[in-house]
């Protein structure tokens, strides 16, 4: 069992609050995830040939400077480091790929939670509301976050383990469900696709599936389309985009999923308890979604 | 009627109350999406709830009268004896699951595997249902006013199925049969109890074709 959240602002004016909005909806799913808690948020985007990458070091000490000092002499730009908790933001004025793989080659041990412009992933063990505190989740602002609330079952409790998965720039996934073929799944992905996994998760496998199929140069609607077909097990989705986020239930519908939407934001969750608080959740059109079937919310 | 607010009250407390009482009318403000609400009732307690209700709502319950306002999650009146319980909204999966008894009211839609294992309980829902309604259900009635979807009444047993819209497809072993004056009847004063609005005459009605009503190994491909 594990829970699921995401939250999209519509009214531009409630955007300081989104943190506000949305910690007491992943606070809800305690109950479906204590072991740990991650969060995207999707804020400050910054110019489109610039970079943000999150990344995490066990170590509370590590220099994160350091590596900014590193990569910016490296790639003769200007680098910046901003610590939060575990993690830390880097800035830089060059692609995502581009500071990623200086990441990659020259700091093998960090691990890259995040890359894009816009999203910023947080994760790490812990009960959802000392997760949500660590990393100031509650005084957030941006236009829309997804988050998830984990009770391990397929791999060990850990930060890796924890959602929400970065799928490729200013996309994440988070699951509810387990999956059924992601050994096989992952070896081809591995071995066929060239996808790097970081752990034995089986939702990073489907992060690492949506990757390939983006790839490919397939839309995220058409990515979680071919995903019905090739993922086997029971699942409910919410994928977070540059935009907003999209939402796919298994064709069972084996695991729940509940929407809301008022002309200031739209919601999803696990369960309706995590909806209660939201600002005019009395006047919400609120309903089931159907199984096997991709929605989708944002700006675009 | 004693008002019970949930912003002050733990569900805990509510249901004690609850099923202490002998009898009386009872209002829950603020449900909130909380699970278990008006479970375990066992004598002729009225309860509105006024909101959304969360899992297994009036979940075994025994001659205890429970209307929700809102929707209400999985497993509303799940195996429940008697009484009636109405939901104003829509319900999502498993509602009336093993309901042995008693009249379960949906006048919205309901999800997925809506009286799953009925072994007994009416269930009338005036919009439609998701895929396996009635799945392996044993006794009782299913009513649907609008439409059923994907594989209605696998795997049936003697339950009776009436559906007033089109069905998505039938599961195994789940036949249209016909419809006679005598179901009709009981057709009509069900819709009756259940206040709902529709002529018995416009149902078709489902039931076992009873080729798989026993297990045989003949037949494992057909399930």
């Amino acid at each position: 069992m594990c829970g699921i959240v995401g939250l999209y602002l519509k009214n531009p004016d409630l955007r300081d609050r989104l943190g506000a909005f949305f910690s007491p909806m992943l606070e809800q799913m305690t109950d479906r995830g204590p072991d740990s808690a991650g969060v995207a948020i999707y804020r400050d985007q910054a110019s489109d040939d610039d970079a943000k990458v999150t990344l995490y070091d066990p170590d509370p000490d590590f220099d994160w400077d350091a590596v900014a000092g590193a990569a910016s002499s490296d790639l003769n730009i200007t680098i910046t480091a901003e610590r939060v908790s575990s993690h830390a933001i880097l800035r830089a004025p060059v692609d995502a790929g581009a500071l990623r793989r200086w990441i990659e080659t020259n700091r093998p041990g960090l691990r890259i939670m995040s890359s894009g412009n816009i999203l910023e992933i947080y994760k790490e063990v812990g009960l959802p509301a000392d997760v949500l505190a660590r990393f100031g989740v509650p005084q957030a602002t941006g236009s829309h976050a997804v988050g998830h609330t984990r009770m391990a079952t397929e791999s060990a409790v850990t930060t890796e383990g924890a959602h929400p998965f970065n799928t490729g720039d200013d996309l994440c996934l988070v699951h509810n469900g387990s999956l059924s073929n992601h050994h096989r799944l992952r070896d081809w992905l591995r071995d066929q696709a060239g996808i790097a996994f970081q752990t034995d998760n089986d939702s990073e496998v489907a992060a690492g599936y949506l990757t390939w199929r983006l790839g490919q140069g397939a839309t995220i609607a058409e990515a979680l389309e071919a995903a019905i077909a090739d993922l086997d097990g029971f699942y409910t989705f919410a994928v977070g985009t540059r935009d907003g986020f999209s939402v796919l239930r298994d064709p069972i519908a084996c695991k729940p999923a509940v929407m809301a939407e008022t002309d200031d934001w739209v919601a999803m969750a696990s369960e309706f308890r995590s909806l209660a608080q939201l600002p005019s959740v009395d006047d919400a059109t609120v309903w089931e979604p159907e199984p096997a079937t991709v929605y989708s919310w944002g700006r675009a | 009627m004693t008002v019970i607010d949930l912003a002050q009250t733990d569900v805990r407390e509510l249901n004690r109350t609850l099923q202490m009482a002998e009898s009386g009318s009872f209002e829950v403000r603020h449900p909130g999406g909380a699970h278990a609400l008006a479970a375990g009732l066992t004598r002729p307690v009225d309860v509105t709830i006024d909101g959304h209700a969360g899992y297994y709502c009036a979940g075994m319950n025994q001659e205890g009268i429970v209307t929700v306002s809102g929707n209400v999650g999985t497993g509303v009146a799940e195996n429940m004896m008697s009484g009636t319980v109405r939901v104003r909204g829509d319900a999502s999966q498993s509602a009336g699951a093993t309901a042995h008894g008693g009249l379960l009211v949906i006048e919205g839609n309901t999800s997925a595997r809506c009286g799953i294992s009925l072994k007994g309980g009416d269930i009338v829902v005036g919009g439609s249902v998701g895929h396996m309604a009635a799945f392996m259900a044993q006794a009782g009635r299913l009513v649907v006013l609008g439409d059923a979807g994907a594989d209605l009444g696998d795997s049936l047993y003697e339950a009776q199925i009436y559906v007033r819209g089109t069905v998505a497809s039938l599961g195994a072993d789940c036949e249209e049969k016909e419809m006679t004056a005598s179901h009709q009847e009981e057709l009509a004063a069900l819709l009756e109890q259940a206040g709902a609005i529709a002529d018995a005459a416009a149902f078709r009605r489902y039931e076992s074709g009873r080729n798989l009503y026993h297990f045989n190994i003949d037949n494992a491909g057909s399930y």
